[in-house]
């Protein structure tokens, strides 16, 4: 997402991650509708706007306490993205968490995490110590 | 705790002094604020033992360099700290300078340092190939050398403690009174509200910056200490054999000048500057930068800002006269050794001879030990063994296999070592080990010589700090954040 | 996972890697592939994957493993191919020496001084961050000033963290990785200061980990000076003027109680120094031949030994190519001499490898000097391509295929990135 400054003219403006040239990308839009993309240089922008304009996600990483293991913390993931405004409170889900070691990759750490029908999963292995 | 002498200041200094009283029957103390002995300007020096011919004629600094000097070959093969002879070359630009050098070379033959020699253009370059070639003489001298000053004092504290020495680490010292029987000395330890108190029949006062403060407190005083700043900077590894010997521009009545040295483990250091500063003031900064690098390279036009992968700044105890403030004051049983600027590392040895003088004048009574120890036992330095040596060791303790520091290829024994002789703090393996010391600044090294302090001491890794006091690197992670 | 530990060394390898990182893995893994049939990895940590473990982040293996991976995941993967290829891994150990006659000196907890003979040698010892010394921060010099890569260790894999108020110096992705981690983890994070007048790092991460958390990203500002006798207790920063000259007259002090630098990579190449290889003054990495072999015979090396890669996807295929000029070089089948040499001519800092041969297809990365968009890429004048754009931050990639270099009998061809008009031909 980019800086979200939305103005009385419904623009809002987003900072495209397609590629290096970071074109700076309006959607101005009018009871609820998009009505117009600007700014992109390619079709990645238009599609990138639309996504962060009306659903924004992100895949969350951090990592959970693990008892007896090669290392105090295991890397975790979530499966695949999450409404943006939820990664601060799927963090705090996980740092909640503590796990015995040994832990395998992929292993199930929590199921539906916060009601948004993503798992989160285990990035790695790790032995005990 | 009542003791013969109190030495307050663990500096080098104070380390020489005590080691100096641990030969005698006597008992006596070390009182020092830092959470390691050697942590102040004695860290923060150019680590140069001066060839003996640089100190003006009729000066204590002039006179104790050339003794101390020469003391320093019996105290390196006690005591295996890093100290050779490299010698030294003062260079002149042009003619007026060139009357210099001359001036020097008859004051240190006069002096009877041995081997000064001028060379000229042709020899320079065949000998230092990388000076500049508008050097016109130069000034040599062999018996210039160079010393790792914080393994010095590490190891002079060492050496004193095995003898019997007490030292108080983390006291500061707040108070000194004249008591009947000599000293009442009130030491204040950590966050405690009453000071510890620790008497003794003489003081010697080696504290360095704050000499002055410690000495009006018994109105011994009477001098003053200023602070002048050194600041250095440390070149990669990729240089070493570039210049052999330390190099100095011909000297002005103010100042040695910019100076390159190739310090004990060969890696080149450029500086000091000299610029007046608050006591507390250890900051390095652009202009000395600027200093250093334009003076440097002025003699060795190859060095350059580049190369740089550490830098400092020291603190010269430097008093009223500019002149060490050395022996009995005029209260008696308190000792000076104050006003502790260059040539001072060099003269440490001489100075705590003096200083035991002034003792005994004062009426200390120097009866010599029949079990002094003069030696310590050499600290394993993997990196210098032999193949065959390093398996040996390694069949011994595989901990000589592991290595921890890569820049310097230190060993988790090594560091183990360090931790087990008097190492509380990451600047303390530092300086004893060299872990940390080389180009990556610690960057692959700290994680493991903190889980080394943590297994040694029994200290969690956030109580580990670089240098003691708030000086922490990890804190706990805060618990139900995100 | 377990990486399986040699019971015994073997006396002789036909290919020795040095550096247990994704080069490393993935040399091993064409070394393999090329029929070195003795392959063994000597890494520094007790794991490993090098410091992809601790890049816990998503963003790794598009191009080489086919989908979006964390670090941990990566390294993971990276591991597995080795194991089924047989590759021995040595971890907790060093490489002392490597002489020219390919002889390394080994220590490891396990096996103590070990002296082994390599067919062929790659050298994969990868980077090591720039510190603050680099740069010459004024100031004091307390705890809480570390790069990013060690603050990144210590929360991701120590669960420490490095302080509890922030200031980043430098924008590369590491230091944009980090400033998120950090506010994920408690830490308040009060800026992101940037010497140029444009971020180092990837546009997804100056989104997804500034802008997402409001983490201002000071442009043309630089960090000139630390305070804090113990522990840093602020900074002072001020923009700085065309040539990079601080504005004291804006300066500003920032309280903080750690001071991140992310400042860049330099390659770490002791073991380069010690084979007396030559170097290339560009890069700073050993200049190697399009197998990747460096100007010793059978001393080979790869990723960010050679040159500072800005993807791990790079670093596997440029690795798998060097193992597998290792590997062949061990079993007798001598390379094609290069007989073209690539020379960066207009707004192309350097080019790896620098020579290539007219037989077979290369992959040749390049990096730029200055951002430029739309631009054309020409090869001399017998191959052109437009491109969109080029960044300094981001590798340029070029498939150079035998079918340019038809009649072209070898000599040098000058690589050049020269602006193109918007809507003109290429």
């Amino acid at each position: 997402m980019s800086e979200v400054h939305r103005d009385d003219t419904h623009v809002s403006h987003y900072l495209c991650i397609g590629c290096p040239l970071g074109c700076r990308l309006e959607v101005e839009e009018e009871d609820g509708e998009i009505v117009e993309i600007r700014g992109q240089s390619c079709k990645r922008g238009e599609v990138f706007a639309r996504q962060e304009h009306t659903d924004p996600r992100r895949v969350v990483t951090t990592t959970v306490a693990v008892d007896g293991g090669r290392w105090p913390r295991l890397p975790v993931k979530t499966a695949g993205d999450v409404p943006k405004g939820a990664v601060v409170d799927v963090c705090r889900l996980l740092h909640g968490l503590r796990l015995e070691a040994p832990v395998a990759i992929g292993q199930l750490i929590a199921a539906d995490a916060l009601g948004t029908g993503v798992d989160v999963v285990a990035s790695r292995d790790l032995p005990r110590k | 705790m009542r003791y013969d002498v109190a030495v307050i200041g663990g500096g080098v200094i104070g380390c020489a002094i005590a080691r100096e009283l641990s030969r005698y029957r006597l008992r006596a103390v070390v009182i020092e604020r830092d959470c390691e002995v050697g942590l102040g300007t004695s860290k923060a020096n150019s680590g140069i033992i001066h060839a003996g011919h640089h100190g003006a004629e009729g000066t204590l600094k002039g006179e104790l360099e050339w003794r101390g000097n020469q003391m320093w070959d019996a105290l390196a093969d006690d005591l295996h700290f890093g100290f050779k002879r490299i010698g030294d070359l003062t260079c002149a630009f042009d003619e007026d300078q060139r009357a210099t050098l001359r001036q020097i070379m008859q004051q240190g033959k006069r002096r009877g340092v041995p081997g000064l020699e001028l060379w000229g253009p042709e020899r320079i370059r065949r000998e230092e190939p990388h000076l500049s070639h508008d050097i016109v003489e130069a000034l040599y001298a062999p018996t210039a050398g160079v010393v790792n000053p914080y393994e010095a004092c590490f190891m002079l504290g060492e050496s004193a403690v095995r003898n019997g020495v007490d030292l108080a680490l983390e006291h500061t010292v707040t108070n000194i009174r004249r008591s009947e029987k000599g000293f009442d000395i009130d030491a204040s330890v950590g966050d405690d509200a009453t000071p510890t108190l620790i008497k003794a029949r003489f003081v010697v006062d080696a504290a360095g910056l704050h000499a002055d403060a410690i000495a009006d407190m018994v109105d011994a005083g009477g001098f003053r200490i200023r602070a002048r700043k050194g600041e250095e900077y440390l070149l990669d590894k990729r240089l070493v054999g570039y210049v052999k010997r330390v190099v100095f521009p011909c000297p002005t009545p103010t100042s040695k000048g910019i100076l390159v040295i190739p310090t004990y483990d060969g890696t080149l250091m450029v500086g000091p500057t000299a610029t007046w500063a608050d006591k507390g003031d250890l900051t390095t900064t652009a202009e000395g930068s600027a200093e250093v690098f334009a003076g440097a390279r002025k003699l060795a036009p190859g060095i350059s800002e580049k190369d740089c992968i550490a830098e400092f700044a020291g603190l010269r105890a430097v008093s009223d006269t500019e002149e060490f403030v050395l022996g009995p004051s005029r209260v008696a049983g308190f000792v000076l050794a104050a006003g502790m600027q260059s040539p001072a590392l060099t003269a440490a040895p001489a100075v705590a001879t003096v200083v035991l003088d002034a003792l005994r004048d004062d009426g200390l009574e120097l009866v010599a030990k029949d079990d002094f120890e003069p030696g310590v036992p050499a600290p394993v330095r993997f990196a210098e063994l032999s193949t065959a040596e390093q398996r040996s060791l390694v069949a011994r303790d595989p901990a000589y296999a592991r290595l921890v520091c890569r820049c310097e290829i230190v060993t988790e024994g090594e560091v183990r070592d360090a931790i087990d002789r008097g190492a509380r703090t990451l600047d303390g393996i530092k300086f004893r080990t060299r872990a940390g010391m080389g180009r990556c600044q610690g960057g692959f090294c700290t994680w493991g010589c903190m889980e080394l302090l943590h297994e040694r001491l029994g200290i969690p890794l956030t109580a580990v700090t670089k240098r003691g006091g708030d000086s922490w690197v990890a804190m706990e992670r805060l618990e139900g954040t995100a | 996972m377990i990486t399986p530990k040699p019971a015994h060394l073997q006396p002789r390898y036909d290919v020795v890697v040095v550096g247990g990182g994704p080069a490393g893995l993935a040399a091993a893994v064409g070394a393999r592939e090329s029929g070195a049939e003795r392959v063994l990895v000597i890494d520094r940590e007790p794991e490993a994957g090098g410091i992809l473990q601790q890049c816990i982040h998503p963003g790794f293996g598009l191009h080489h493993f086919g989908e979006e991976l964390t670090g941990p995941e990566y390294a993971q993967r990276a591991i597995e191919q080795t194991i089924e290829r047989d590759v021995d891994v040595l971890s907790s150990a060093y490489v002392l020496d490597v002489a020219a006659d390919r002889r390394l000196k080994v220590t490891s907890r396990d096996h103590g001084i070990a002296i082994l003979d390599a067919g062929a040698v790659v050298l994969a010892m990868g980077a090591r961050e720039r510190t603050r010394a680099a740069i010459r921060i004024p100031g004091e010099r307390p705890a809480g000033v570390m790069t990013a890569g060690f603050a990144q260790k210590l929360v991701n894999l120590g669960g420490l963290l490095p302080g509890r108020r922030a200031v980043i110096l430098g924008s590369g992705d590491i230091g944009l990785i980090m400033a998120r981690r950090l506010v994920l983890e408690g830490v308040e994070v009060e800026g992101v200061y940037e010497l140029m007048p444009h971020a180092n790092g990837l546009n997804r991460n100056i989104v997804q980990c500034l802008h997402d958390y409001d983490i201002p990203l000071h442009l043309s500002t630089t960090v000139v000076h630390i305070d804090g006798r113990e522990r840093v207790e602020r900074v002072t920063v001020a923009p700085v003027d065309d040539s990079f000259r601080p504005n004291m007259a804006q300066a500003r002090d920032i309280p903080c109680d750690t001071l991140l630098v992310s400042i860049g990579l330099i390659p770490d190449n002791e073991l380069a120094h010690r084979l007396g290889l030559r170097l290339d003054p560009v890069t700073t990495g050993p200049v190697v031949t399009s197998t990747m072999e460096t100007t010793r015979d059978g001393v080979f090396a790869c990723g960010n030994v050679v040159h500072i890669h800005d993807l791990v996807d790079y670093v596997s295929e440029e690795s798998t190519l060097a193992g597998r000029g290792a590997g062949a070089y061990a079993t007798g089948t001598p390379s094609v001499p290069d007989n073209v040499r690539l020379t960066p001519g207009e707004n192309v800092r350097y080019c790896v490898p620098p020579t290539i041969t007219t037989d077979r297809e290369h992959t040749v990365y390049m990096r730029v000097t200055k951002p430029m968009a739309p631009c054309t890429l020409h090869l001399g004048d017998v191959y052109k391509r437009p491109l969109r754009y080029v960044f300094p931050g981001e590798m340029v990639t070029l498939k150079v295929r035998p079918r340019f270099l038809e009649g072209f009998h070898g000599g040098s061809l000058p690589v050049s990135i020269v602006p193109r008009e918007e809507g003109g031909s290429a």
